[in-house]
């Protein structure tokens, strides 16, 4: 067995929070970038061109590129043969990141209650997803979760007849109704299969793929390239003014499902994209 | 459609509101108010038990944004535009009440735009990906109300060229459906 000390994972986890909400990822700057050479709306260019000095002037002060700093996301890979010591994990994650959002000067967005709507002046708690892996490793991936975005995602449980065009379609209509609203141009999750909560957890982690790698299918990788053509045909637009770049990526994951489902989740990601990740 | 920025000094007047166009670029400087969900709710509140506003909306600008914490030495934190149709249920009061400007980002609802062309109001839009930008902007920052809502409180600003795009004009122009139709590749 491997011993991790939690206090271990309380730093990584306060040092991610800053990482992931001043210095956006290079995968992600690149993407935005080789939007220039695509951007035809000349409103659409400079806004590209706003979103990257923002970026590279945050990233220098160290401060938050974006004042929603967000829901604190983690999913942890966690080896079997792992065992963490002298506290308890989650116990850990959530001290990180009061931790990391108060030395980081970042916005503390969390309320309590849905209904009651009190802060909690800390933005605890994170939400965390445990994958056991096999092995002695540990690896926390981090993803800022503004709510601009999150709050025009969607879910729908379609039928097996309604198949392939009904969640292309569900696909784009989400797009076009949140319009302006998700700050494009957008990262794409999208999550089909297992059951209602599969799908969404599918989509939200699906985020968290270095921009615009292809799904290892190549039949979803050929559906990932066909949707992304489509969105970025709606003439949304960078920040929504109009043009030719809605999103950078489209990111497909598949789960199994039942032979009476085709759930599907969309969660979209907002042009300030961030994720980080460290290993243990 | 404006190539070179409008400079407008705020408050505004009906005036000069009178002289944009949807897609004008336009630099704001002097005063505008931040406000964003919990601050609308307590105003709307106040307006009904007729107790007074944080600050007399007439001519003035309000910014839909609550900021980030400022690091030592920085007149504000980071601090971009959120989602402006979660204001739409009160902007008409603060708008029937002389509100002349509102910053935000993302589409606004009818019954809002009809009030701004009615009363006189623009909606003006940031780039909520260049908070850190934008608060370089931002010269003086003090709270003038509800301290206790933390980020969501009333903070009076002082802003100097201020990048903003006017979305909404008060001739029934909107940058956002605009913008989109004329780029559009695809069937609605």
């Amino acid at each position: 067995m491997r011993e991790i000390p939690v206090d271990t994972v309380t730093q990584a986890v306060s040092d991610l929070c800053i990482e992931a909400n001043t210095c956006l990822p290079e995968d992600h700057l690149q993407a935005l970038q080789r939007t220039l050479e695509r951007e035809e709306s000349p409103l659409g260019r400079e806004v590209i061109e706003k979103l990257l000095e923002n970026a590279e002037f945050a990233c220098e002060e160290c401060i938050a590129f974006c004042q929603d700093t967000g829901y604190a996301v983690f999913f942890v890979e966690v080896g079997t043969e792992v065992r963490f010591v002298e506290g308890v994990i989650s116990k850990a994650i959530d001290e990180g990141v009061r931790r990391g959002y108060k030395e980081g000067y970042l916005r503390k967005s969390i309320v309590r209650s849905p209904i009651d709507r009190t802060n909690t002046g800390d933005n605890t708690p994170a939400v965390v997803y445990y994958d056991l892996v096999p092995g002695h490793g540990l690896k926390l991936t981090m993803l800022v979760k503004g709510a601009g975005c999150d709050n025009m995602s969607a879910l729908r449980m379609l039928t097996p007849a309604e198949g392939l065009p009904e969640m292309k379609r569900f696909v784009i209509e989400t797009i076009e109704k949140a319009g302006p609203n998700s700050s494009p141009p957008l990262t794409v999750g999208v999550g089909i299969g297992g059951p209602f909560e599969k799908a969404a957890h599918q989509a939200k982690k699906a985020l968290t793929r270095p921009s615009g790698e292809p799904n290892p299918d190549p039949e979803l990788a050929k559906l990932e390239e066909e949707l992304l053509e489509e969105i970025n045909a709606t003439g949304i637009g960078p920040a929504g003014y109009g043009g030719t770049v809605t999103a950078l990526a489209v990111h497909i994951e598949s789960f199994p499902t039942h032979i009476a489902a085709f759930p599907v989740a969309i969660n979209l990601d907002c042009h300030s994209h961030r994720t980080a990740s460290v290993e243990l | 459609m404006s190539t070179e920025p409008v400079h407008l000094e705020t408050p505004l007047t009906k005036e000069d509101i009178e002289e944009l166009r949807t897609g004008d670029v336009v630099r704001l400087n002097g005063v505008i108010y931040t406000a964003r969900d919990a601050a609308h709710a307590r105003q709307a509140q106040a307006i009904e038990k007729e107790e007074p506003l944080p600050f007399d909306p007439e001519g003035q600008v309000v910014y839909f944004t609550g900021p980030a914490p400022a690091r030592p030495g920085h007149v504000l934190g980071p601090a971009g535009p959120t989602t402006a149709s979660r204001m739409d249920p009160y902007s008409p009061i603060l708008i029937e009440r002389g509100l002349r400007g509102m910053i935000g980002k993302g589409s606004r609802s009818e019954m809002v735009r009809e009030a701004m062309q009615q009363h006189g109001c623009v909606y003006f839009g940031a780039i909520e990906g260049t908070a850190a930008l934008l608060a370089r902007c931002v010269k003086e920052a003090e709270i003038v109300a509800y301290e206790d809502l933390g980020a969501e409180a009333v903070r009076r600003l002082v802003v100097e060229d201020f990048p903003v795009v006017v979305i909404n004009d008060l001739y029934g122009g909107d940058l956002y459906e605009e913008g989109r139709k004329k780029w559009r590749r695809s069937d609605p």
